[in-house]
């Protein structure tokens, strides 16, 4: 899918005309009231529909495959397969490679303008998915993958993963008299993904509407894998109200907790620098997840998340000036 | 253009893995995705060796482990493509999850598998117990004898695999090492009367038709998993007559037979011996030799297929001979079952006709020991035995050290 225009020459068009592309996400779903899932892929149908795209996808078993799935009905007016938990990168690898082909022997229309999407969650992604996602990253596949980043095992009842955030409260690693939660901080997988040397990396939140179709845009219209990280806000996992889905991701932004930045050929470039970034505590303080940290007895932990939360950010902004350093 | 490399039927000194990557290349897959292990190793070696040198039209895709391997076949056949794959013991068992959607999903994906052991105590050698693990995972299972059956079974495999009354994945065995490794002389056909026979793909609901998009793998809950459960036994009972059928048409074009099971000197047999894989060819020689030397009357049941069971097929070639005794050859163990599995679908194929012999069963080979000519004639004395009403062990072992 080679393309002749520069992606800054393809414009993303303006929300009033964005919102008369027709839905490709049935309405009817089973996705919970307040669920930044089906927002985020709302979001990126409007952007393929604007160019013109026809969507592919293969999604990992979670919330989003559950839930839109449920047979004899469909949410899904794209082509759309589930293999299993662990294996959405490799099935689509699958159909990736079909395609290609099916195209070298002129069996599909040469006229159609298709694009790969492997859609999971942070736990087909950061955790059991994992090999078969580095797997496809490295064979450089023609595709898009899509972690839709709720933190934790939501669509079982809120089991941590490798996403859980250090201090959250879990089913599996609950906050008790010996325990504050989960022990260990975030793995940063848009770090690994951009190990991979893959031409495009990206961080999004639905908040930030504008900054996830730029970046979406320029996934479709990269030749190769990208890997594109998004803030899932759940309500019943992290026990925010259903209503404040888009305070708490703004929030995650405006905290620098979750940085929208993107990783271009190597080049890394923070796209969003919050004027006069928060204080943590207010991300924290409307999740009921983080509730025990507010007790007295815990205020240094709060502290230490905050560290931890510049620490990256300073980090982000190192690997920014370095790699845009003009030889 | 790929060129035409076999233009008449040629004879070839091959091994099992030569022969599983002839056929492949004239099938010409649209995709294959594979993971290399050993026994198939060598396998995954030749047909990429036609993908580098442009002998095949296919997508290559050499996956990071058999699970994406089996996975990516699941997401190729379910885009519209031809896939096929191969892989051994381990691998198989690592696919395992992946096994039974492609076969939920009614996927016609073609797979080798070079028979192999599973771990623990790891063992690179040739046993069944990989593909007796899966047997439950609802594909179509072939075993081949020798060389030239993986690859007239993976020529007949998506024939049967495509039809549109299976709509099922075919897995085809053979020993590790004793045929993947072994040279042999084996038939090849010409490229065109393979392509001519396979045919063009039989495409059903492909994912890369965009404008009729499908929705493939969704959940069926309590109200409808049941009724796809029933579908598939349902369509695996269809298999039974399709691979019959396509048997019949290799034959007509090859002059070939390939049946469910194939009989050898089974009409005046007073001792059946029943056997899966290559075995089957050790014990046609112990049997002429037997026949010959000590008059002693042995015939043989060979199962080609596996599942579908071909419980008809075995019980009308019993009762075609004059057997007094059954001995059962399992390379596989069921560890806490009576038997290996052969020999509880024996002993059902009996239960169903409604006659039963007396019959003993043998474990071989576990892990690549050695099966041979003394061993099957130390098991023909056992079935022997049990004929004339004399006390033996329900389980043999063979070639065991104890």
């Amino acid at each position: 899918m080679a393309q002749q225009v520069k992606p800054s020459e393809i414009k993303v068009p303006p929300l009033k005309k964005l919102t008369n592309y027709p839905e490709k996400l049935a309405p009817g779903h089973r996705l919970c009231a307040g669920c930044g899932a089906s927002i985020i892929i709302r979001q990126m149908y409007m952007v393929a529909s604007a160019l013109g795209y026809e969507l592919i996808w293969a999604n990992a078993t979670g919330c989003v495959e559950v839930c839109t799935t449920v047979y004899p009905y469909t949410s899904w007016k794209s082509p759309w397969i589930h293999n299993a938990f662990e294996n959405a990168a490799a099935t689509i690898s699958g159909v990736e490679a079909a395609y290609k082909a099916l195209k070298r022997k002129g069996k599909l229309p040469t006229d159609k303008k298709v694009k790969f999407v492997a859609l999971g969650g942070d736990g087909g992604t950061y955790d059991i998915g994992f090999q078969s996602f580095s797997g496809a990253l490295e064979r450089g596949h023609d595709f898009i993958y899509v972690c839709y980043d709720n933190e934790a095992y939501m669509n079982t009842g809120i089991q941590r993963s490798s996403a859980t955030p250090k201090y959250a409260n879990t089913t599996t690693q609950p906050v008790g008299s010996e325990s504050l939660g989960k022990p260990q901080h975030k793995k940063w997988l848009p770090e690994v993904a951009a190990a991979h040397e893959i031409p495009y990396v990206a961080q999004v939140s639905p908040s930030h509407w504008k900054d996830l179709m730029e970046k979406f845009k320029k996934a479709l219209l990269t030749e190769g894998p990208s890997f594109i990280n998004a803030f899932t806000v759940c309500p019943r996992g992290w026990r925010t109200k259903e209503e404040e889905g888009m305070k708490v991701a703004r929030l995650a932004v405006e905290t620098n907790y979750w940085p929208l930045f993107e990783v271009e050929n190597g080049k890394w470039r923070i796209t969003h620098r919050p004027k006069n970034p928060k204080p943590l505590e207010e991300y924290l303080k409307i999740q009921g997840r983080f509730k025990h940290l507010f007790k007295p007895e815990n205020q240094d932990k709060i502290k230490e998340l905050q560290e931890e939360v510049n620490r990256r950010w300073e980090w982000l902004n190192k690997m920014e000036e370095l790699t845009n350093r003009e030889e | 253009m790929r060129p035409e490399l076999i233009k008449e039927v040629t004879y070839v000194p091959y091994s099992g893995n030569m022969a599983a990557a002839e056929a492949m290349r004239q099938i010409n897959p649209d995709v294959v995705a594979a993971y290399p292990i050993t026994p198939q190793t060598e396998l995954m070696q030749f047909f990429a060796d036609f993908v580098a040198n442009g002998l095949v039209d296919t997508e290559y895709i050499p996956v990071e482990s058999e699970h994406s391997a089996m996975s990516a076949c699941v997401g190729a056949a379910a885009a519209g493509s031809r896939a096929m794959t191969a892989t051994a013991g381990p691998g198989l068992a690592y696919m395992w999850e992946v096994l039974g959607i492609a076969s939920g999903m009614r996927l016609p994906i073609v797979m080798t598998v070079v028979n192999r052991a599973l771990s623990a105590p790891i063992n690179i050698h040739g046993d069944q117990s990989d593909m007796m693990g899966a047997r439950d995972q609802g594909w179509i299972m072939l075993f081949s004898e020798n060389a030239e059956e993986q690859y007239d079974n993976l020529v007949q495999a998506f024939k049967i695999a495509e039809d549109e009354r299976t709509r099922l994945p075919v897995m085809v065995g053979m020993d590790g090492f004793v045929i993947s490794h072994a040279i042999e002389r084996v038939r090849l056909l010409p490229d065109k009367a393979v392509e001519e026979f396979v045919g063009e793909p039989k495409v059903m609901y492909p994912l890369l038709d965009v404008d009729n998009p499908v929705t493939h793998g969704p959940v069926a809950m309590t109200d409808s998993y049941m009724e796809f459960k029933r579908q598939q036994r349902e369509a695996m009972m269809e298999a039974y007559k399709v691979i019959r059928e396509v048997g019949q048409q290799f034959e007509e074009a090859f002059g070939k037979k390939y049946e469910h099971v194939e009989t050898y000197m089974i009409d005046d047999a007073d001792y059946v011996l029943i056997i899966i894989g290559s075995t089957a060819g050790t014990a046609k020689y112990v049997i002429n030799k037997l026949r010959k030397e000590k008059g002693i009357k042995v015939g043989l049941i060979k199962i080609r297929t596996y599942r579908p069971f071909p419980y008809y097929d075995v019980m009308d070639a019993l009762e075609a001979s004059n057997a007094k005794a059954v001995g059962v050859f399992d390379r596989a163990e069921t560890f806490g079952a009576v038997g290996g599995p052969l020999y509880s679908d024996i002993a059902t194929a009996m239960y169903l006709r409604g006659k039963t012999y007396p019959m003993v069963s043998f474990i071989y080979g576990l892990g690549g020991r050695d099966t041979n000519v003394h061993h099957i004639e130390e098991a023909v004395d056992k079935v022997m035995a049990k004929a004339a009403g004399k006390e033996v062990p329900l389980i043999n072992y063979l070639n065991l050290n104890e």
